[in-house]
């Protein structure tokens, strides 16, 4: 077998596991997991987006939670005044998430470097502080939901309020993002994101607009976010600026970090690494927080190029 | 009366503006000299608060308990240059913000371990009273003495900076890290100190600003973003411009919380204006930046050429 089969064999089982998972956790008599599990597919959906601008194009976004906690609002807000169809959810959030995507990615992408990073995080901070004010949607204390949204399709109904029913919605789209990723990277848009990342004077010289390739990828990510965000408050019932706070964005850089910079498998590596490290932790100390910092500098210390890197380097690819 | 208010709130504005500047000359010269984006230095100033409160507690004395944070503050903040901090330097901005948020998960709990999740500290009872500046003016004395402190140290910095051959030595290292080490200075050394001093100012910033808001474990986290805030207003590296970033915005912020809740009162609704005001005047900061940024890339006082 060579190394792409092996890769592509990998990924089919791990999905077969995926698929199994709920069943298995019910015969184990532990299915309170999945919910866990659930989070760990939403966080990856979250943090590959998130891989998209930062590793692939090279944007280091420290503002990807304004996206997410949108998102969470919208899809939160429609249910609480009574709109149930998924359909609709999506939407309206893809909408909204894209749009502040492209007037934050427009105004933010003619900055470079830490002024870049400086001016999302700026963003981020004002669409925090309005959901904190807005006491109409629940201010500072966040939003309740009662219901979930329903995805409704020709008399068969889907209620995402069923555990195992939410965990394969966002199951099929991560694959879905995945995949998707996965071919974007060879392909000619791919390529020349990734080229003027490299080199963007190059690139611009090349004859692409650098610019406008940037903004995309900006605004694709951005409304990627806000799906992991219409999940999240599905999963949870509940959104609260707190899921807008810059500390959240930091969270998400260091699953993509942690999981690995550039690479597919990143976002998925780093949100289960760190979420089933605070999960196993919290188990045993209330100071997780701490162990968690520990075993994080160890990562930025020993494993330069994240659990990706280690994956690799063990299943002798090149490092 | 309204001219009283304003002159009020500009006092409480230049007030914050100079616990900002304590926190943002650290940061800046961090950021300007390393290159290194520092997450955790709002952890120092959370450091140095529970410690302040910790040995007012002990001591009993207001001084002792501030200038023992100093000092201990400080001292932390050398040991974690030069066992952490120093090896991030060369790496890229990703590592340096998942190295120094690992720190302040680490501080954050470390800090809850040793001191619990919050600390009393209060006001020198000396100071509890206000002070007649003007006919109907008066002016709480501990915000006084904030600002004289603010005042004081922020002259003490620049004379430091732009004065002494230490500080010549940092602005040489702000504008041209590797001519400076060709021409044969330890910068390593040099700045082991530079940042132990940043370290004692958010300390300072922390112990003062204690008894207005609260020693608590995450009180950093939202006072960091504003000292960035000030970092990138300023010029990145410049102590001159956190300074002034640092006053700009401390006004803005207190400024845009009393004042422009009085303007949206006229204008609207009061359930609206209620609502509409915080939100306006937390988020104006970062419409300030964004502008600064839109007219001048690289700061108002650019270090770099």
């Amino acid at each position: 077998m060579d190394a792409a089969t092996r890769r592509r064999a990998g990924a089919v089982l791990l999905l077969l596991c995926a698929i199994a998972l709920p069943w298995a956790l019910q015969q184990l008599g532990i299915d309170y997991y999945l919910s866990l599990a659930s989070r760990v597919l939403v966080y990856a959906i979250a943090a590959t987006s998130l891989n998209l601008v930062l590793g692939y194009g090279g944007m280091v976004s420290f503002g990807h939670a304004a996206f997410v906690g949108l998102g969470a609002y919208v899809t939160g807000i429609m249910i609480s005044e009574g709109i149930a169809g998924a359909g609709w959810h999506l939407l309206a959030t893809l909408a909204v998430t894209g749009l502040a995507a492209w007037i934050i990615g427009a105004i933010s992408l003619r900055t470079r470097g830490v002024y870049f990073i400086m001016i999302t995080l700026a963003f981020a901070q004002m669409i925090f502080y309005l959901a904190n004010s807005n006491k109409a949607w629940g201010g500072d204390e966040g939003l309740n939901i009662r219901t979930r949204s329903i995805i409704g399709i020709e008399g068969f109904a889907l209620d995402l309020k069923d555990g195992p029913t939410l965990y394969y919605v966002a199951l099929a789209v991560l694959v879905a993002l995945l995949v998707a990723l996965a071919r974007f990277v060879p392909s000619r848009f791919g390529r020349a994101v990734v080229a003027l990342r490299d080199d963007d004077i190059r690139a611009e010289a090349l004859g692409f607009p650098t610019y406008r390739y940037k903004l995309i990828v900006f605004v694709v990510a951005g409304a990627i976010g806000g799906l992991a965000g219409a999940l999240y408050v599905n999963l949870t019932g509940y959104v609260s600026p707190n899921l807008l706070h810059w500390t959240q964005s930091g969270s998400l850089m260091v699953m993509v970090i942690l999981g690995g910079v550039a690479s597919v498998w990143g976002g998925l590596a780093g949100a289960a690494a760190l979420l089933l490290l605070q999960e196993l932790l919290s188990a045993h100390t209330q100071h997780w927080e701490f162990w968690t910092g520990w075993v994080l500098l160890a990562v930025v210390l020993f494993a330069r190029r994240g659990l990706a890197g280690l994956l690799a380097r063990g299943a002798g690819g090149k490092d | 009366m309204s001219g009283l208010l304003v002159l009020e709130q500009l006092l409480n504005g230049l007030q914050f503006g100079l616990m900002l500047f304590l926190l943002a000359a650290g940061l800046t010269l961090v950021f300007g000299v390393m290159d290194m984006i520092n997450l955790a230095h709002g952890s120092l100033y959370m450091v140095g608060a529970f410690l302040a409160a910790w040995l007012v507690g002990i001591t009993g004395s207001f001084v002792l308990g501030v200038l023992g944070a100093m000092l201990l503050t400080g001292l932390f903040g050398m040991v974690l240059e030069s066992g952490l901090l120093r090896s991030l330097y060369r790496r890229d901005h990703l590592s340096q913000v998942l190295a120094t948020y690992a720190l302040i998960l680490i501080l954050n709990d470390g800090v809850k371990m040793l001191f619990g999740n919050d600390l009393p500290l209060s006001a020198p009872a000396a100071l509890a009273g206000s002070v007649q500046l003007l006919p109907g003016l008066n002016y709480p004395a501990y915000r006084l003495l904030i600002l004289g402190v603010g005042l004081l140290l922020a002259l003490l910095l620049y004379l430091l900076v732009q004065k002494t051959r230490l500080g010549a030595l940092v602005r040489a290292g702000a504008s041209n890290r590797d001519m400076t080490l060709v021409m044969g200075v330890d910068i390593g050394r040099l700045f082991t100190l530079v940042f132990g001093i940043g370290a004692a100012l958010c300390a300072v910033a922390g112990a003062l600003l204690g008894p207005l808001l609260a020693v608590q474990v995450g009180m950093g986290e939202n006072i960091l973003i504003l000292a960035f805030v000030v970092v990138v207003i300023g010029g990145i590296g410049s102590i001159r411009g956190a300074l002034i970033g640092a006053v700009l915005v401390g006004c803005i912020d207190t400024l845009g919380r009393s004042l422009l809740q009085h303007a949206l009162r006229e204008v609207l609704p009061p359930q609206w204006a209620s609502a509409a005001g915080p939100a306006f005047a937390s988020i104006a900061v970062y419409v300030f930046m964004a502008a600064v940024l839109a007219l001048k890339p690289q700061g108002l006082f650019p270090v770099r050429a």
